[in-house]
């Protein structure tokens, strides 16, 4: 007894129809080769400002000796809460049984497995002594939450790759045969990687059990990820930071980071790869209540974590927080509070508002706040230790990034988009044969 | 003029002990040196022979590590240096039986800043770049400022080793926290975890990094200091292992600085070189540890600036300019 799936006439043209729409986006055309040629241009002007770094050492940056954390760091906590966002679809509301999000979890996979894997780049970019960093698995101690966030993100980073890859294999076989006029690597690759995927029952449930283990354990594994990022922080006895909500505080602040990323995502596959029917309004409908309520739970965190210090104002409190409030990083701190969480929240429980262009234009907004308030988080605790800054160049009290470090930080960004680019032109973006169950599903009830 | 005249009352009794102890010494010398002729003598006496009937033209002896008394050509003789393996590996040891303390008398710093200067030239840094810095502290509005040399605190329980990655800076058995520049990866995660801002980085080359090119590191005195790499007080092991005292303690010209053991529950003041009990020391002046509430347990105590004996002068207010390599 062979079961095949996909076998009846009917559903072969479902599948036909799918493929044809979303393949039609798997290819190289002159658009790709030209959005390729500039990525990888300004990642060359980049990465030359980064090899003035390595020549001169870190006193490039605006970094110094008391705020000796800035940018990089900012920049590396920002990309594995954005990394968050493959968990929050796929396991939580994958597991849930929410089936709206099957054609956005891909997507989801995608945004995750290139932000965490620059996000290790990034700590590179901040040793002082990158040529040591096989030191951190020959001399690593375990005492060290270093080595956790080490282990826990190339853990994260394995199951995101496998989540994204083993719901791909049927697709892969599908699509093998329909990709005429396509470089002959890609057919090659395709046919390798679809490891002769026959469409069997035993297949199917096969997978179907692998991706529900990797649904389950990446949950521990993100939580772990931003937890342990967290505590980078929070392990160090400073003001600002010695805090006892922030593996909560970061996480929930990364599922808004993270849908935000998925949703700018989903608008630009929606528009550029025409796939208004997969990532239609219901979609976007859904995810702007996601949107809501992550940061409904974030702002909820962002009041403990201010308020209550604010409350009891103990010495070092009191200058961190008057800094934030009313000082030096008062408007970037108000400006995060207010248009990255506030405003979007209020606007965001309209219904007109969760349609696809205002969705892309809030989430923008968020996305933005969501980098400058780890800018918040990490630098300002640094400008105030316990014991005065004195005799040292004046310019060493206050932290200003350099053009070097932003040239750095704008590297890593280029390289995310070019792994986006990559996985997201040459595979298919949407799970085709996902979609066809989920059609059926539907057809029958409604039948 | 008060306190002039106090002073003068103070150094009228040293004088009368003084002499007082010099009598007593001299009787204690002379019977000593009686005993050591006679037995000194005869041991020369009896070396002298062993000597000329064993010397060998052109050889030395020599007595090896495990105790054998060999000789060798002196042609084939050469200094012993210090490799980097034996060096790093005695340096994470420590020295065995001591636990170095320090005690700061806030009442005697009037911020000479000799002990910064001393620090810098022993550890090749620049006048900006400080393992121990004096700063200027006031607790509040209230209560008079004071000078405050601030070295690391040497922590029993230290925040900055406990985060370090890679076992780069490391607590030895006789108390002090170390940094091996060879290990360190620049992460800085140390330097973010103390509260008492005692570590530098090097953000650029070293001062004098040409110069000390082709030096082994020591990594008791951490020179050569290394680009991108963390850079902090050592007490000033590498003096240590010597039977010296630190050297910011004996270049301070106020009597600052107590150094010593407290095993043996002594420290010697730097300037003076008197030796006190240092639980008496801590008891009688009221002695106290920087954020005791961090739980942090430092190796360095103060001594409150009370019953100073000059004004409080802040002096002119240098401008440090970073230097570009």
């Amino acid at each position: 007894m062979d079961e095949i799936r996909f076998n009846t006439p009917h559903e072969k043209g479902k599948i036909d129809s799918l493929a044809s729409d979303i393949l039609k986006n798997v290819r190289i055309n002159a658009s790709f080769l030209l959005w390729m040629g500039f990525l990888f241009t300004l990642l060359a002007a980049c990465l030359f400002a980064y090899t003035i770094q390595l020549r001169k050492g870190l006193g490039v940056t605006g970094l110094r000796d008391f705020t000796s954390w800035g940018m990089y760091i900012a920049n590396f906590v920002f990309f594995v809460a954005t990394s968050l966002c493959g968990m929050l679809i796929s396991s939580v509301l994958g597991l849930i049984g929410y089936n709206w999000v099957k054609p956005i979890s891909r997507i989801a996979e995608i945004i995750a497995i290139a932000f965490a894997a620059v996000a290790g780049l990034v700590i590179i970019s901040d040793m002082g002594r990158p040529d040591r960093l096989p030191y951190v698995f020959l001399f690593g101690r375990v005492q060290s939450p270093i080595l956790w966030d080490v282990t826990v993100v190339t853990t994260y980073f394995v199951l995101s790759m496998l989540l994204w890859f083993f719901p791909m294999i049927p697709d892969l076989a599908i699509a093998k045969d329909r990709l005429q006029g396509r470089p002959k690597f890609l057919i090659k690759a395709y046919e390798l990687l679809s490891f002769r995927w026959m469409h069997h029952e035993v297949q199917y449930r096969i997978l179907g059990q692998a991706v529900r283990i990797l649904l389950i354990l990446i949950i521990p594994t993100a939580f772990a990820i931003h937890t342990v990022t967290s505590w980078l922080f929070a392990v160090t006895p400073r003001t600002g930071w010695d805090s006892t909500i922030f593996g909560p505080y970061f996480i929930s602040g990364a599922f808004v980071s993270g849908a935000a990323a998925v949703i700018i995502a989903m608008y630009f596959f929606r528009v550029n790869y025409k796939l208004e029917k997969y990532l239609n309004a219901r979609v976007f409908e859904r995810m702007g209540r996601v949107m809501v309520l992550v940061a409904i739970v974030y702002l909820y965190f962002n009041l403990n974590e201010f308020l209550v210090p604010a409350y009891k104002l103990k010495a070092g409190d009191a200058i961190h927080l008057r800094e934030l409030f009313t000082g030096h990083h008062a408007m970037l701190f108000w400006g995060i509070q207010l248009f990255g969480l506030v405003i979007p929240i209020v606007l965001l429980l309209f219904r007109q508002m969760r349609k696809p262009v205002p969705m892309m234009i809030i989430s923008l907004l968020v996305l933005c706040a969501s980098w400058f308030k780890r800018y918040i988080i990490v630098v300002p605790p640094q400008a105030h230790p316990n014991l005065p800054i004195q005799n040292v160049p004046v310019e060493w009290a206050v932290y200003s990034p350099t053009l070097i470090e932003a040239a750095v930080t704008v590297a890593s960004i280029v390289l995310v988009l070019i792994i986006i680019t990559i996985l997201s032109k040459l595979f298919p973006v949407i799970p085709i044969w996902e979609m066809a169950e989920e059609k059926e599903d539907a057809e029958r009830i409604i039948q | 003029m008060f306190s002039d005249k106090k002073e003068e009352g103070n150094r009228g009794n040293d004088l009368d002990r003084a002499i007082e102890n010099s009598r007593r010494d001299f009787l204690r010398k002379l019977t000593l040196a009686g005993a050591v002729t006679v037995t000194g003598g005869a041991a020369i006496y009896s070396g002298h022979r062993f000597e000329k009937a064993k010397h060998r033209e052109g050889y030395v002896k020599v007595l090896t590590e495990d105790n054998r008394l060999v000789e060798i050509p002196v042609e084939q003789m050469r200094d012993f240096k210090p490799d980097l393996k034996m060096l790093q590996s005695r340096g994470r040891e420590g020295i065995a039986g001591k636990r170095w303390v320090m005690v700061i008398d806030l009442s005697k710093c009037r911020n000479a800043r000799k002990c910064v200067e001393a620090c810098q030239s022993a550890h090749h840094l620049r006048p900006y770049e400080y393992h121990i810095n004096t700063l200027v502290m006031q607790e509040s509005v209230n209560t008079p400022a004071f000078f405050m040399p601030k070295p690391c605190q040497h922590c029993d329980n230290p925040p900055c080793v406990s985060v370090c990655p890679v076992d780069a800076t490391f607590k030895r058995q006789d108390g002090i926290v170390l940094i091996d520049n060879e290990r360190c990866i620049g992460c800085r995660f140390c330097m973010a975890a103390c509260p008492y801002s005692a570590r530098i980085f090097h953000w650029q080359e070293p001062s004098k990094h040409e110069e000390d090119g082709g030096k082994e590191y020591d990594v008791e005195l951490n020179v050569p200091q290394k680009k991108g790499t963390i850079s902090k007080c050592l007490f000033s092991a590498d003096r240590l292992r010597e039977g010296m005292l630190p050297y910011c303690v004996s270049a301070c010209p106020n009597g600052v600085f107590y150094f010593g053991d407290e095993n043996e529950d002594a420290v010697t003041n730097g300037t003076t070189k008197e030796t006190v009990r240092l639980s008496e020391l801590l008891e009688k002046n009221g002695g106290y540890r920087l954020m005791p509430e961090l739980g942090t347990k430092p190796r360095v105590y103060y001594l409150p600036p009370k019953n100073r004996i000059f004004e409080f002068e802040q002096g002119e207010k240098k401008e440090y300019k970073e230097e570009k390599a």
